[in-house]
């Protein structure tokens, strides 16, 4: 005896759902949930759009992508590692702990095979993804297109992003 | 676990119809999943295919996108060419193996 045929349902009927990821900064460790999450709706197939702005801006200016940092001042959620004891705030601005701190993620992120800022955006746009620049931000950081990635589709005002990600959900990083 | 017939042989899924025994499958069965998802297999689609199978029986888990492009060498772009939406899932449904679990 047995069952009738199951197909997964893969949705290949086109179902609309659209994603609109603002990315507000620039700290390594705050670039990431904006691209594993992008990254995961393009692999089911969901338009994605990512809005860079403000600190955000970081990944997207090809001179700094590629130095992203993580600083652990301020982080109370930082342990000393294997345990669940707190590392003192205080001794997190000494010199050289920024330093430090950013090369033990990126020895953690490269561990688990995570791709790079630049290698993970490259990899949303091969996916389809869109990439945008906020334009307010790009006045203030003195930036025109030609710092920025060559695959970011433009430098776009506030309403024309409201405007093209319309019925879009909506995450604000 | 519910078990099916398809080309003729009898095998078992899990609840969404992904084959759970990776000995179960043949190519014979590929080609049946893979036309129920609307996908004609072309020589590519069977490079990629047995890259998957390969590299399953080293990692013990099914391969993400990021790892069939980067092991594999099949780009995310080709990818999402053979295997439309769901280049991810499609490929391990036809396969015979289980969904992939990494994020990236």
């Amino acid at each position: 005896m047995t069952t009738p045929t199951i197909v997964p349902n893969f949705a290949s009927e086109d179902t609309g759902r659209k994603l609109a990821i603002i990315c507000s900064k620039g700290n390594l460790d705050m670039a990431y949930p904006g691209l594993i999450l992008g990254n995961a709706a393009l692999g089911e197939g969901v338009e994605t759009h990512l809005f860079f702005t403000f600190w955000g801006f970081d990944m997207i200016i090809k001179s700094r992508m590629n130095d992203l940092q993580f600083s652990p001042a301020g982080n109370t959620a930082m342990h000393l590692p294997g345990t669940n004891a707190h590392i003192p705030q205080a001794i997190m601005p000494a010199p050289g702990m920024t330093a430090m701190a950013t090369h033990m993620l990126k020895k953690q992120l490269d561990d688990l095979k995570i791709p790079t800022v630049p290698d993970f955006l490259e990899q949303i746009v091969a996916a389809g993804g869109h990439l945008w620049a906020c334009r307010l931000s790009a006045d203030m950081n003195n930036v025109s297109e030609s710092d920025l990635r060559d695959d970011v589709e433009g430098i776009i005002s506030a309403s024309d992003f409201i405007e093209m990600t319309e019925g879009a959900q909506l995450l604000f990083i | 676990m519910p078990t099916i017939e398809i080309a003729g042989k009898q095998v078992t899924v899990n609840d969404e119809g992904f084959l759970t025994v990776y000995d179960e499958w043949s190519e014979d069965i590929a080609k049946v999943l893979a036309a129920q998802v609307d996908i004609e297999l072309t020589p590519r689609h069977w490079e990629v295919i047995h890259f998957l199978r390969e590299d399953f029986k080293k990692e013990g888990e099914s391969s993400t996108s990021r790892h069939t492009q980067t092991v594999g060498g099949f780009p995310i772009k080709e990818q999402f060419v053979l295997f439309p939406k769901k280049p991810a899932k499609k490929m391990s449904y036809i396969a015979g193996l289980p969904k992939p679990k990494g994020c990236v």
